[in-house]
């Protein structure tokens, strides 16, 4: 997780947005973030409701036999559509933001800023406030 | 032990250096795994480093061993090594079955998203506890939406 907060100039100068999922609540963290100094985008699913959908639960290896996520990494296009992923096999060999970027590079993803035409007729939806 | 022989050769008993610097490499192998996973992220696939410190440890336990039982009288360490060695094995089975059964023991997750597929939409609270999602976020309608975005799912400090 370091690692994409080490690289997080090289993620904005793609305009691509890093979001971390776990079931944490919020308060813890947000006081993880303030300990490690994260600043990227930090979502809470206590109930692991979202991490069941993308079928990422290990059932009862969280608090109280509970579900955590299994680590995982997506690289999602504008369009919404999966264009890498990253299911490690081992804990303790989780994608780095280096392996991210080179898989990136080697995909050509992003579609320039503002030229995507796909979500174009959502310009009425609602507003997300850009992350501070 | 006082029933040993504790005579003038007895007292000049080498110390048994290899197995202690053993036992130490041994340690040290443990001990460095996980910084140099985090230097080496495919040492997380495979620590071969790691595994070859543990080998170079065991070894001197070994050749220690071996001195100690072939020449008692010139050097020390028979009890003490054998301790070392079975110390020195319960160090490196606990860090294979860690690092090859434990920490492998992952769903297999085979309904996740692929290559090519739709991304599960969702809204989950941020750490200010306002809602975020993942349309609103890639939608053309956000002022700030980036061209993509990289989930990362981790599993948390609770």
């Amino acid at each position: 997780m370091r690692s994409f907060e080490k690289s997080l100039p090289e993620f904005d100068a793609r305009h691509l947005r890093i979001v971390a999922i776990s079931v944490d609540p919020p308060e813890i963290t947000r006081e993880h973030c303030r300990k490690q100094r994260y600043s990227y985008t930090f979502l809470s699913d206590p109930k692991a409701e979202v991490i069941r959908k993308y079928d990422l639960a290990h059932e009862g290896a969280g608090q109280d036999g509970g579900a955590v996520a299994r680590p995982a990494e997506f690289l999602i296009d504008s369009s919404g559509t999966v264009r890498w992923v990253n299911l490690t096999e081992s804990l303790t060999a989780r994608a780095r933001a280096a392996q991210v970027l080179k898989a990136l590079d080697a995909l050509d993803v992003p579609a320039r800023r503002g030229s995507s035409a796909l979500g174009s007729g959502e310009a009425a939806s609602e507003r997300v406030p850009p992350p501070s | 032990m006082s029933s040993a022989c504790a005579g003038p050769i007895e007292m000049k008993r080498r110390w048994n250096i290899p197995i202690w610097l053993g036992l130490l490499v041994v340690l040290g192998g443990a001990v460095t795994y996980f910084p140099l996973v985090d230097r080496f992220p495919a040492q997380g696939n495979l620590p071969w480093a790691t595994l070859l410190i543990f080998g170079v440890g065991l070894l001197l336990i070994a050749g220690g061993l071996v001195y100690a039982f072939l020449e008692p009288r010139t050097y020390r360490g028979r009890i003490a090594g054998s301790f070392a060695m079975v110390l020195g094995l319960a160090v490196v089975g606990m860090f294979l079955f860690g690092t090859f059964y434990f920490v492998r023991q992952l769903p297999p997750s085979s309904g996740a998203p692929r290559i090519g597929q739709k991304a599960p939409d969702f809204t989950l609270p941020d750490k200010e506890g306002r809602q975020v999602s993942l349309s609103e976020l890639l939608s053309a309608g956000n002022p700030d939406h980036p061209n993509g975005v990289v989930l990362i799912f981790y599993r948390g400090y609770w």
